[in-house]
């Protein structure tokens, strides 16, 4: 029996792919095997790690708990969205870099993203709202308090580049 | 001048790549391969009567499927039993795919490839397995009373008994002024990096190679696996390690059956052919460590100084000893941490039970050994009305004792004996840190507002950077750009920038001109890998040595082409000059130079072609050289470096809901010189993070059949940001080794090993009731709490 496939369309970083998925599909499975974003981790597939979170609409999801079919029509941002587009890294990537935010980096992108987010909130988050923007994410590695910091200093190069904008 | 890299706060230049999600894990490698899924055991103890997998070819989609039955050759035998000794006299290990017998939830059955996983996965629910259930072995004490075996062929389920000694304990127990007995447990817990396993396999039949990448600590031990197993040659497996998710020791060699069978079943169908791991497998069939329990008898005098001490442990390995003793091996030698007792005798059984194989966690071993040593240092300060740091410092060996023999043999088969080590000095700096003299006005401060605080500390020493050896090449290319490949693996560890680091300072060549590529058979096949915080120490000084012999011929070249003196040159960015002159030539050009060329491909290598350098008379290459500006060098250490650490907590005990919460943490630690002092902070971060999970929250909750309850992150816990300490104290102490070039010592591991001690003790402190089980949960301590006040609550 060959399993029937569903035609959709997903707006991933600005970009428009096609994919033939079978309902059950991840939209985890299908962002890194369909359309070879592997950039977004899966390391638990029960909703809890955050590793593969990804942003639709703006809004922080957990990519292995949607299926494929139901992003289509909306807009998805993954880690690989969050470069500027000169190709410099984003406010969050810098940040991370600076305050060795990342040891492994397998759950990195799913605070990225959930970073981006929070500050798009709360643009100038104190120490302990910041953790408490992170505090859905495992990290195995880092210990959390350089994560922290980076939620900080992300916010304050974000709040400096629309400055700068201007 | 160029800085010294050596020492510097460099940030790490892995993290571009991870934080724009270009890294490359193994799961995102071939993504044209079919996926591999595993049945595995539903029973702890079961014989296998019968398995029918006729229904599985049927399903669209499926392209193999194979139980035990269709293996060959070595496949078909048991695994390797990897660490061999003397005193393990009843090894087991397990098949890739179970032999009429299975002996743990999760235990290998059957595997399918079929086009994706969930396919796969559909197979696996067709294949059907009749059993006939075994009583389950379950925990030490249903190990230890035997009445059911976990192999027939194992009396009293005892793999191995094994003692040391150093004096005999038993006498100057006897003869000491004071006694005591403690008995002290730690449960189960688990690596659980972010990344699960996975091996991606590719038969290349034009070349008759395969290609394996994995999820490894050891590139080339599993590229020897699957060579030994699928009776192929070396030189016939490339084994490629790219960026790995954690390891933390789970992730080390045996090797894991999927790591033989992915191959198999990529040479076998001629297609690429991956398997990921998932959570709930991760859980039930990678390896977990910790379980032990411990009987101490300690005799000591009035200062507190242990005349004597005898340790009879018992230690949980699972259902097989794939990886021997290690780790009952590390806690019965390093459990002396810091100290000298009089004289030292311990035992151990490892014993078998039907649940999940041990090897190293993190520590591996070490955190159980301290908790018993500490707990014990506790108990006589208490026994004695002593100050725990004072009784602490009465055992202490001495800065001017060192090298110091503990008279044992440590985990490597060497002498345990430790290199260099400061613990006065270092006990001074973890007593300012925590304000320890000025804790009981913080307890009275407290206690006028209601509430409960305790203060802990914890004392450990840490044999790292364990051989047989590491190896580095390094390769100037002609541009100028240095090529460093060193065969161990990294898992997150920031070796590129590390190792980068010293190439910098060695060679005099700028940083970011250096890249260093790990964990490739290809550039690197002689190698151990990444485990008991080696990595730079082995391979740190690996690389040292061979960027400075690449630079002793890039020397030779330059003073004949300058027609100077080797010692008059220095080398710096990049550049060798004569010191003192305009005379210089780039390391790029010497590179050219080093290889005589009879074409010339760019306008850099005309420098190099036959009519123009070289004297006629000779040949073009030396007898006594060979092409090319590269250094190769490996570095073996007689024995261990001893890292050595303290930690001190405070934390409040909730006094009604006997929440646990940490007011303060702080470390300090000796890993030699640092090569990178943000690293091995960010290390220390990780380290105590674990330390509070093991100490606090994780352990695996198995019932009586063998089942594991908390099988996934919803009930399996393990810190997030709100567990850990919002702060860490920390201060280091340098007391370089003398073993290697660098004066360095391993970091890795170091954050964990107190954890669990350090935050008994505060307990202990807070609660002023026995803290002998670790981890402990709120309501654990709310029991123990009604437990040793019983009259009290009658009295109400």
């Amino acid at each position: 029996m060959t399993e029937q496939t569903h035609q959709i369309r997903l707006h991933v970083n600005g970009v428009e792919h096609e994919a033939a998925v079978p309902a059950r599909r991840l939209l985890s499975d299908a962002l890194r095997h369909d359309l070879g974003l592997t950039g977004t981790h899966v390391g638990c597939e029960h909703g809890v790690c955050g590793a593969c979170t990804v942003l639709v609409d703006g809004q922080p999801m957990r990519s292995c708990l949607m299926f494929a079919v139901s992003a289509a029509g909306h807009e998805i941002t993954t880690v690989e969205g969050l470069a500027r587009p000169d190709g410099e890294l984003g406010p969050v990537q810098q940040a991370f870099r600076e305050c060795h935010g990342l040891q492994c980096g397998f759950c990195t992108p799913g605070f990225l993203t959930t970073i981006t987010a929070g500050i798009a909130e709360n643009p100038d988050p104190t120490e302990d709202e910041a953790r408490d923007m992170v505090a859905g994410n495992l990290c195995r590695c880092t210990g959390y308090q350089n994560i922290v910091k980076a939620v900080c200093r992300a916010a304050e190069l974000a709040r400096s580049g629309e400055d700068g904008a201007a | 001048m160029t800085t010294k890299m050596m020492g510097a706060k460099v940030q790490r230049v892995e993290d571009d790549r991870l934080v724009r999600g270009t890294g490359r894990y193994v799961d995102d490698v071939a993504p044209d391969a079919l996926h591999a899924a595993v049945l595995r055991s539903p029973h702890a103890h079961a014989r296998i009567v019968s398995i029918d997998v006729d229904a599985v070819l049927d399903i669209d989609g499926v392209h193999a499927v194979w139980t035990h039955e269709d293996l060959e050759g070595a496949m078909a035998d048991p695994l390797p039993l990897l660490i061999p000794h003397p005193t393990l006299t009843h090894g087991r290990t397990q098949y890739a795919l179970a032999k009429d017998e299975v002996n743990y939830v999760g235990e290998a059955i059957a595997l399918v490839v079929a086009e994706d996983r969930y396919v796969a996965e559909d197979a696996l629910a067709q294949i059907v397995v009749e059993y006939e259930l075994l009583p389950a072995v379950v925990g030490i004490e249903a190990a230890r009373s035997a009445a059911n075996l976990v192999h027939d062929d194992v009396p009293g389920n005892v793999a191995a008994r094994m003692e040391q000694s150093n004096g005999d304990a038993a006498a100057a127990i006897a003869a000491a002024p004071h006694t005591l007995s403690l008995d002290l447990k730690i449960e189960r817990s688990a690596c659980m990096p972010m990344e699960g396993r996975g091996t991606v396999a590719r038969w290349d039949p034009d070349q008759n190679r395969l290609q394996v990448w994995t999820s490894t600590q050891t590139s080339t031990g599993v590229r020897a696996a699957v060579a030994a197993k699928l009776g192929l040659d070396l030189g016939q497996v490339d084994v490629i390690t790219p960026d790995v998710g954690g390891g933390f020791g789970v992730k080390i060699v045996h090797p894991w059956p999927e790591e033989l069978l992915v191959p198999l079943a990529a040479q076998r169908l001629g297609r690429a052919v991956k398997f990921t791991e998932d959570r709930r497998e991760h859980f039930i069939s990678s390896a977990h460590e910790r379980a032990q329990e411990h009987h101490v008898e300690v005799g000591f005098d009035d200062e507190g100084r242990v005349l004597g001490l005898d340790v009879r442990f018992w230690h949980d390995h699972g259902a097989y000893t794939p990886y021997g003793l290690i780790v009952p091996i590390i806690t019965s030698t390093q459990l002396l941490g810091p100290y000298k007792p009089g004289a030292y005798h311990v035992q151990f059984d490892s014993l078998y039970t039907n649940t999940v194989i041990v090897t190293p966690y993190r520590g591996a071993g070490r955190p159980q050994g301290c908790f018993v040593m500490e707990r014990t240092m506790d108990a006589i300060a208490a026994e004695l009305g002593l100050d725990r740091a004072d009784v602490r410092a009465a055992n202490f060996i001495q800065p001017d004792e060192f090298p110091y023999d503990q008279g044992l043999i440590f985990q490597d088969g060497r002498e345990l004996k430790y290199d260099s080590g400061d613990y006065p000095a270092m006990l001074d700096k973890i007593k300012e840190l925590v304000d320890w003299d000025h804790f009981e006005d913080f307890r009275s401060a407290k206690a006028a507002e209601g509430k409960r605080v305790g203060l802990g500390l914890a004392c450990y020493v840490e044999g790292t950077g364990v051989g047989p050896y590491e190896g580095a090449h390094v390769h100037i290319e002609t541009s100028g750009k240095v090529k460093v490949a060193t065969g161990l693996t990294s898992q997150g560890q920031g070796h590129q920038t590390a190792f980068a680091q010293i190439v910098a300072d060695e060679l005099g060549v700028r940083f970011e001109d250096v890249e260093i590529t790990t964990g490739d058979t290809r550039r690197m096949p002689y190698a151990v890998g990444t485990f008991a915080s080696r990595a730079a120490v082995m391979s740190g000084s690996a690389i040292h040595l061979a960027a400075k012999r690449a630079k002793e011929k890039a020397l030779r070249i330059a003073a004949d082409a300058l027609e100077a003196d080797v010692d008059d040159l220095e080398i710096v960015d990049g550049v060798v000059s004569v010191k003192g002159t305009d005379s210089s030539i780039p390391l790029g050009t010497i590179a050219v130079l080093s290889n005589p060329l009879r074409y010339a491909f760019d306008e850099a290598s005309k420098a190099a072609t036959q009519f123009n350098v070289g004297d006629p008379t000779k040949p073009p290459v030396a007898e006594d050289d060979e092409p090319g500006l590269e250094g190769k060098d490996f570095y073996s250490p007689p024995r261990s470096t001893f890292a050595s650490g303290m930690h001190a907590v405070i934390v409040e005990t909730d006094v009604e809901t006997a929440e646990i919460r940490i007011l303060k943490y702080a470390v300090v630690h000796d890993c030699g010189h640092l090569i990178n002092p943000m690293i091995v902070e960010g290390q220390i971060h990780g380290g105590v993070a674990q330390g509070v999970g093991g100490a606090l929250y994780e352990r695996m909750a198995y019932d009586e059949s063998g089942q594991l309850l908390n099988a996934s992150f919803m009930d399996f816990l393990m810190p997030y940001v709100t567990e850990v300490p919002t702060s860490i104290e920390i201060d280091h102490l340098e007391t370089p080794s003398p073993l290697n070039p660098l004066g360095i010592k391993g970091a890795g591991e170091a954050g964990v090993i107190p954890g669990s001690a350090a935050f008994a003790a505060a307990i202990e402190d807070a609660e002023r009731l026995p803290i002998t089980a670790m981890p402990i949960s709120p309501s654990e301590l709310f029991a123990l709490r009604l437990a040793h006040a019983p009259h009290a609550e009658e009295s109400k």
